[in-house]
């Protein structure tokens, strides 16, 4: 009898299948579970309720990211709902014997940056946690998805939860990124063409040269944002960039159990016959540095073109009318040129350390525009380090940036890093919704690169001119 | 937590004709900071619900009297974006047991189905006919009957059946809950975990 041919998702999925209800949902069993201080509260008191233990605690990892503050974190946090929820993650994770990094940790940082960076995150595994952009980890070739209250509930409880099984996709980018295109371009450039719910229903394995020469960092940043597309998650098949980027880190496996893990590792790819409910192709070479124009990610262009009409995006023509008028942008307008206000670089989706080499390599040599001011957010305590070592702090301070402690910041704006109404900002984040980076603020989706070009110039800016200049002055 | 069982639902309905409608705007993300769950509904829709001094906008759906019920009728893909919880307790908290859109996000789908909220998928087409009759009579009612798997217009007796599978529809018909049964298969789960690679 011959094998099936299987997808990379179907064998993760597959081997964690506890039960299969009939026509309901899988029973899938979780190997990581993330958890943080605002999505975690309300799950550990209905543990409490119905006096349930945690089943393994070892396998769930605590950290505090969503509401704390960038600055001054070793003082009292000052709002005291804030407070309460780092204190109920505390003394959670104390009761029922979790690992907890929390704000002064020297591990602390955004669950989706730590996870990777400490060897938690391995091909391989399920992992979930109560936030959307779990599906981050996807880039090690795990299943990883972002599940709501309830969900942490069953998974603190029984480490198992209930999903039907999704789709199955594959998105292929073949031929070599241009000079200045960043893995958020990438990301940015497929959701503008499958739209903010092209992808809903599916998980996505993204294939092809584009992914197979991207790091790990770069992997994890077009990974995070395939829920902006309505995707659970998005994974790659792990290869040696995976292997080696893991190997040594503190929570890998060592000596044989490292050698173990690696033949099963390599094992972990989709059969060249395998069959996908869905599947796209793009081309390398078509891809520019991206910017989004409107409300939601999927409204995203390049940055050299127009605002496209209601007609050409396609889609209800009241709500595109909506979006628009939000941000007050007009239809056939160019992005380019556009005053900006504020720069965020940051969040789980460009907060690692090749995000801020990125930005760094435009700013060098140059100053921040007096009228823009700029939030300058890493990841994790981790990569604040790696800033200072690599002489990156300098040139930021130098260009007149100053660097803020880790958190998710003004990404989703649950601290104090709130952009004011009627601002625009270019973010490095994942979403331009409404609101989302403060009541009324106006988001710009971009690269750390389009990021630090908005930075300098105060407008609008393609990095591309920047970056060619300073090859210009370094030769 | 436990939830109203939810078998025949009976209502007027409220009309929210905005595609891509995303968690943040059914719930902005500076109302998640409560530990216990409870008070959301006040915030439902807040930033569309209210200008910034708490002033409610008067072009609001919600703002407008003319409209109530228990059935909330929203365009395309609605709840998409952030995972929160919050969005589907805020719903249920303000009073709606039943969301009808032509296509929902699947983690807001899940989290409904968790907190005993019906998402109801219907086609587009049927979707703008809901519209159109809510619009022109608010007075409108719909039918929802889970056991049929049917939504219906009262008045024309217009209907269309939708999916739901047949796990979740039994445990919303009873106001079970997924830990329940998860609590009950401890053993099988221990014997997977002996197993397990990670």
């Amino acid at each position: 009898m011959s094998k099936k041919s299987t997808t990379l998702f179907d064998k993760v999925w597959d081997a964690h299948v506890v039960r299969e209800i009939e026509d309901g949902p899988d029973i899938l069993f979780i190997d990581r579970h993330f958890i943080h201080e605002v999505t975690s509260p309300v799950a550990f008191l209905g543990l409490k309720n119905r006096g349930l233990k945690v089943m393994f605690p070892e396998k769930t990892f605590a950290t505090a990211d969503h509401n704390t503050p960038t600055i001054n974190q070793h003082l009292p946090v000052q709002d005291p709902l804030s407070a309460k929820q780092l204190e109920a993650l505390e003394n959670n994770t104390a009761k029922y014997g979790i690992s907890h990094w929390g704000l002064g940790n020297p591990r602390n940082g955004i669950v989706h940056v730590i996870g990777p960076e400490n060897g938690i995150t391995l091909p391989g595994m399920t992992i979930v946690c109560g936030d959307s952009h779990t599906s981050t980890h996807g880039a090690f070739g795990a299943i990883a998805f972002g599940i709501g209250t309830s969900e942490v509930e069953m998974v603190l409880s029984s480490q198992c939860i209930m999903q039907p099984k999704p789709k199955k996709m594959r998105i292929n980018v073949n031929g070599k990124l241009g000079w200045g295109i960043t893995p958020k371009d990438v990301a940015l450039y497929i959701i503008s063409k499958l739209t903010t719910a092209g992808a809903t229903g599916y998980f996505v394995e993204y294939a092809g040269e584009v992914f197979r020469d991207m790091s790990m960092e770069g992997r994890m940043t077009v990974c995070n944002m395939s829920i902006e597309m309505g995707a659970r998650g998005g994974m790659v098949a792990p290869d040696e960039t995976t292997f080696s980027y893991i190997k040594g880190r503190e929570k890998a496996p060592t000596g044989q159990a490292w050698d173990d893990a690696l033949a099963y590792w390599k094992t972990l790819k989709s059969d060249e016959d395998a069959v996908f409910d869905m599947e796209y192709h793009f081309d390398a070479a078509d891809i520019e540095p991206m910017i989004t124009y409107g409300t939601n990610p999927g409204m995203g262009i390049g940055i050299s073109q127009s605002i496209p009409t209601a007609e050409e995006a396609g889609g209800g023509k009241a709500s595109f009318e909506k979006a628009l008028n939000y941000m007050g942008f007009n239809e056939s307008e160019p992005m380019l040129g556009k005053k900006v206000d504020y720069v965020f670089i940051g969040s789980c989706t460009n907060g690692r350390i090749e995000d801020f080499r990125a930005f760094a390599s435009v700013v060098k040599g140059r100053k921040k525009a007096d009228h823009i001011t700029a939030w300058i957010v890493p990841g994790s305590h981790v990569v604040e380090k790696q800033i200072r070592e690599e002489g990156i702090y300098d040139i930021l301070t130098e260009a007149g940036f100053q660097l803020r402690q880790p958190g998710c910041s003004a990404c989703l704006a649950m601290n104090d890093d709130k952009i004011p109404a009627g601002k625009y900002a270019v973010s490095t984040s994942n979403r331009n919704f409404e609101g989302r980076q403060g009541p009324g603020s106006r988001t710009l989706l971009a690269s750390p690169l389009v990021a630090a070009a908005a930075a300098v110039t105060g407008v609008v800016t393609d990095p591309r001119e920047l970056l060619a200049q300073q090859e210009l002055v370094q030769a | 937590m436990a939830y109203d069982k939810f078998t025949l639902l009976k209502s007027t309905a409220v009309p929210l004709p905005i595609e891509n409608v995303d968690t943040d705007q059914i719930i902005p993300a500076r109302f998640l900071k409560a530990t216990e769950r409870k008070g959301f509904g006040d915030n439902l829709f807040r930033d569309w619900r209210y200008d910034g001094d708490g002033n409610p906008k008067a072009d609001f759906v919600l703002n407008d009297p003319t409209y109530s019920g228990k059935i909330l009728v929203a365009g395309k893909n609605f709840g998409s974006g952030s995972s929160r919880e919050h969005a589907a307790w805020a719903i249920y908290d303000y009073g709606f047991r039943c969301v009808v859109s032509s296509f929902f996000a699947d983690i807001f789908k899940n989290n409904s189905l968790n907190v005993g909220i019906l998402p109801v998928q219907v086609s587009p087409e049927f979707l703008d006919k809901l519209f159109q009759a809510i619009i022109a009579n608010p007075g409108t009612e719909l039918e929802v009957s889970l056991p049929d798997q049917l939504i219906r217009i009262v008045d024309t007796n217009e209907s269309e059946s939708f999916e739901i599978n047949s796990y979740k529809k039994h445990n919303l018909m009873n106001g079970f809950d997924d830990i329940d049964y998860l609590q009950a298969m401890k053993e099988d789960i221990f014997a997977f975990a002996e197993k397990s690679r990670y």
